[in-house]
């Protein structure tokens, strides 16, 4: 279970999130929703410890991510999984190295099962017969593909995923949702989607949280969320349902 | 009158407040690199070290570097040959060219040219591969999955640039010697013996380890300042390729002086 308990950050004097709190049953879905900028990337970040906040905490199982250090800290983070907007994948790396670094590196699996290992995950994300070629060489949306297979290829507990179609087509960019949705179906991670892609994402989450000038807008269940009649929700999902 | 007065007053403090900014803005700074060093020292002494990145390291900066410094090497030790037979044709010495040539390149030319080297070389490039990586989340990736970034990208490097600074000198100075001695010996007429054996009267082994000595510190100096540029890309000097090639001149440029700085300590304490 993931708990945000009244995150506050700032940057330069300029405050991002304003009392930020949220709860993440476990096994659910949460998709975070909200205009550009106003923190849904840096509260992803704070879930993932890769910030520290100013005021609040985030507990993952009752642990607090944010004061964990050393040890701990990568023993939580062996549990997250990841997917960076940009992919983030090791650019001197081939596909296939990219994905198997996290086995090579904190398992003890031979060689033998990380290659079978690794195929068998690029395949589920569509990318059988581009293992060999490096990330310069595959369109985004392969990147975002082979960086899915990365972040699940250990089966992690939590998945975050930070804006998972922005910059794709509308084909891949919904083929992207459902395989998030089907990694879902099979592993039960618990997640936390950033996402503008409303009302498409509707259907794969549990919950919906609206972040609105560093607060939480709104929060429920997508027909919560889809029929709240609160302006700044309405703007927000009433326009985005409207252009779908 | 009273809009122009408090501009008056202000000013002042402005400026007062813009110098405390800005050393407090150094100290971070210095105390951020201390401690980057602390923890890439750690890391190099607890266990386990990245073997096969470290052989790739060792390739890189010293496998890779060996022409660069055979070019450098022989040329400073021709421009030596050269400089030293005619200054010490003045005094009637030109028989002490071997030792003048040797104590040179082994006490001083060859740590420091070998480590402007590497710096330009393999320091420029260790800086812009960290600094890539932190702009585009590789860094931030690699933390996700549970591993330290130290370990990875750091303690290589570092053991790398201690471990082929002095090999790289050692070969800078051997080749520096025969350059000075094809200069002096062959074209101007300074016999082999007397260049070599005199050379091997003057040039003790306290002589050899002071350059060993130099050219080991002048590693650390290497990858600590480049690894620590790089690292910190997006947080002290700006985001994207503009903050990548910052911290790349900036790499290069702090490696550089810090090199003849540190040199010149190293030769008040060795003298």
């Amino acid at each position: 279970m993931i708990q945000i308990e009244n995150v506050h950050k700032s940057f330069d004097g300029h405050s991002v999130l304003k009392g930020v709190s949220l709860t993440i049953p476990e096994g659910k879905v949460l998709a975070l929703i909200g205009a550009s900028g106003c923190g849904k990337s840096v509260l992803l970040k704070h879930v993932a410890g890769l910030m520290t906040p100013d005021q609040g905490r985030v507990l993952i199982d009752d642990q607090d991510i944010g004061s964990s250090k050393g040890k701990p800290l990568r023993a939580l983070r062996e549990r997250l999984g990841f997917l960076f907007q940009g992919g983030a994948l090791f650019d001197s790396m081939s596909i296939f190295e990219n994905v198997a670094f996290p086995l090579k590196e904190k398992t003890r699996l031979s060689d033998a099962l990380i290659r079978s290992r690794v195929f068998d995950e690029l395949e589920r994300v569509g990318l059988a017969g581009s293992e060999f070629k490096y990330p310069s060489q595959i369109s985004g949306g392969m990147v975002k593909r082979a960086a899915l297979a990365r972040a699940l290829v250990r089966d992690p507990e939590i998945m975050l995923f930070d804006e998972p179609t922005t910059g794709l087509d509308p084909v891949i960019g919904d083929a992207i949702l459902k395989l998030i949705d089907a990694c879902h179906q099979k592993l039960s991670f618990t997640g936390i989607i950033v996402t503008h892609e409303i009302p498409k994402v509707f259907s794969i989450v549990d919950r919906v949280a609206m972040l609105h000038e560093g607060t939480v807008k709104a929060e429920g269940s997508p027909q919560d969320i889809s029929a709240s009649e609160d302006p700044a929700v309405q703007a927000f999902v009433g326009k985005e349902f409207r252009e779908a | 009158m009273t809009y122009k007065g408090s501009f008056a007053t202000l000013r002042p403090m402005n400026a007062v407040r813009k110098l405390g900014a800005y050393t407090l803005g150094h100290l971070y700074r210095m105390g951020t690199m201390g401690l980057f060093l602390v923890r890439m020292l750690a890391y190099t002494v607890i266990p386990p070290v990245k073997l096969i990145r470290l052989l790739k390291q060792i390739r890189f900066i010293g496998f890779q570097s060996l022409l660069v410094i055979f070019l450098t090497g022989a040329f400073s030790g021709m421009v030596l040959g050269f400089q030293g037979y005619y200054s010490l044709s003045r005094f009637g010495s030109e028989a002490f060219l071997g030792p003048m040539v040797g104590l040179s390149l082994i006490k001083e030319l060859g740590p420091v040219i070998t480590a402007l080297m590497v710096t330009g070389r393999a320091g420029s490039a260790i800086a812009a591969e960290i600094g890539i990586m932190r702009i585009s989340e590789q860094v931030d990736a690699l933390e996700l999955m549970g591993l330290n970034p130290y370990r990875y990208l750091m303690v290589p490097n570092f053991l790398a640039a201690v471990i082929c600074l002095p090999l790289l000198t050692s070969f800078f100075d051997v080749v520096g010697i025969f350059g000075g001695y094809v200069i002096g010996g062959k074209l101007l007429g300074v016999g082999p013996g007397t260049y070599f054996m005199e050379m091997a009267n003057y040039v003790e082994m306290s002589d050899i380890m002071e350059g060993i000595y130099k050219s080991l510190s002048f590693g650390v100096i290497i990858s600590w300042v480049c690894c620590f540029k790089g690292f910190y890309t997006s947080i002290f000097t700006g985001f994207g390729a503009e903050g990548v090639s910052k911290a790349t001149t900036q790499a290069v440029v702090l490696s550089s002086v810090l090199i003849l700085v540190w040199d010149y300590f190293m030769t008040s304490l060795l003298f």
